[in-house]
């Protein structure tokens, strides 16, 4: 029965041998977890403020910083991992990070082509004709 | 006859995968649940990002979000949900070791960043009001108290489930009902966190820069 391999819970701390032992280890991955999304949110405000960085990167090191934080938040707090037990929960996250990503870079890529390639107002237009 | 033979040898060694140890326990099955609700809760997030970043632009002459946000108050209000994440998680440890004023001390620190995180939030939507920028003012303010509203509504939900919780756990003890209640919960608040770390890359230090 103990050898018995069952699925893990969203949330469930990966080691469960001894109460106590579980309480320590279990300390320990949440203060790793919490010293580095620190580390990430500290250098993104960074980012944001300084005037070392090539502007035009700069959001794109922001998303970078924030994809990074998710993965932390991710695997430190949510206990998300890639071990068998854990298949079902990866599954259901990546088909959320499909839908989430279709609906978000969709709505952007279709709504920027549509401003590009909307009718000019009728002043622009009147300036083409006044010549 | 040999090949049977071979083919058990084979499987004692292999340890009996999820599929055949028989039906899970309850609380996978609760928490897997809850998993696929907070996934669903994230993509309707996605749908007011992508609708912000859309309109992002449109201020119909009004303020832009560099002349409304204070980066002060943002950087506060992100340490007081990051820290009330972590405590959520010593929370959850000390309901697995079943020490119960861990579990209230820890659940209280908890609540109390969560409401400093709202009463700072609800501080700045009144600072903003104040000035004329509303939400009917633009589709940019429109999108952004939608937004951003809509994770303060979440976070507040947590908070009046917080208290329910600790009541339980005062009335039932650590019942395995309110263990697995206790366990969403969990998941809940580290997945507001998540968002909220979208929130203020996306609308508050991209929002800021000219």
């Amino acid at each position: 029965m103990t050898d018995t391999r069952y699925d893990r819970a969203p949330g469930d701390r990966p080691i469960l041998p001894g109460m106590e032992e579980e309480a320590s280890s279990g300390l320990i991955i949440y203060t790793i977890g919490l010293v580095l999304a620190v580390v990430l949110t500290a250098t993104s405000f960074w980012v944001a403020n300084t005037s070392l960085l090539w502007p035009p990167g700069v959001p794109l090191g922001l998303v970078v910083l924030a994809i990074a934080q998710m993965g932390v938040h991710l695997v430190f707090f949510l206990h998300i991992t890639s071990g068998p037990d854990n298949t079902n929960n990866v599954l259901a996250l990546a088909f959320g990070v499909l839908i989430v990503l279709l609906v978000v870079v969709g709505s952007l890529w279709i709504m920027f082509n549509l401003n590009d390639n909307m009718v000019p107002p009728p002043e622009l237009m009147n300036l083409h004709m006044q010549h | 006859m040999n090949i049977a033979v071979a083919i058990d040898d084979v499987r004692k060694d292999a340890l009996p995968s999820a599929s055949e140890a028989g039906p899970a326990p309850k609380r996978i099955v609760v928490a897997y649940g809850f998993w696929i609700f907070l996934l669903s809760d994230i993509v309707m997030f996605s749908a007011l990002f992508a609708a912000y970043a859309v309109l992002v632009r449109a201020t119909a002459g009004g303020p832009t979000g560099a002349e409304l946000f204070n980066q002060a108050s943002v950087a506060i209000e992100t340490a007081c949900l990051l820290a009330s994440s972590f405590t959520c998680g010593l929370m959850s440890l000390a309901v697995g070791s079943r020490r119960r004023t861990t579990t209230y001390v820890f659940a209280a620190v908890t609540f109390v960043l969560g409401v400093v995180f709202l009463t700072l939030e609800i501080r700045e939507f009144a600072g903003m009001i104040a000035i004329g920028a509303t939400p009917q003012r633009s589709a940019f303010l429109s999108a952004f108290f939608t937004l951003v509203g809509c994770h303060g509504l979440h976070v507040t939900a947590g908070l009046i489930w917080l208290a329910v919780m600790m009541a339980q756990v005062e009335i039932k003890g650590f019942h395995p009902t309110v263990e697995r209640r206790l366990l969403c919960f969990a998941l809940f608040w580290h997945a507001l966190d998540i968002i909220w770390v979208w929130l203020f890359t996306v609308v508050y230090l991209m929002g800021v820069r000219p």
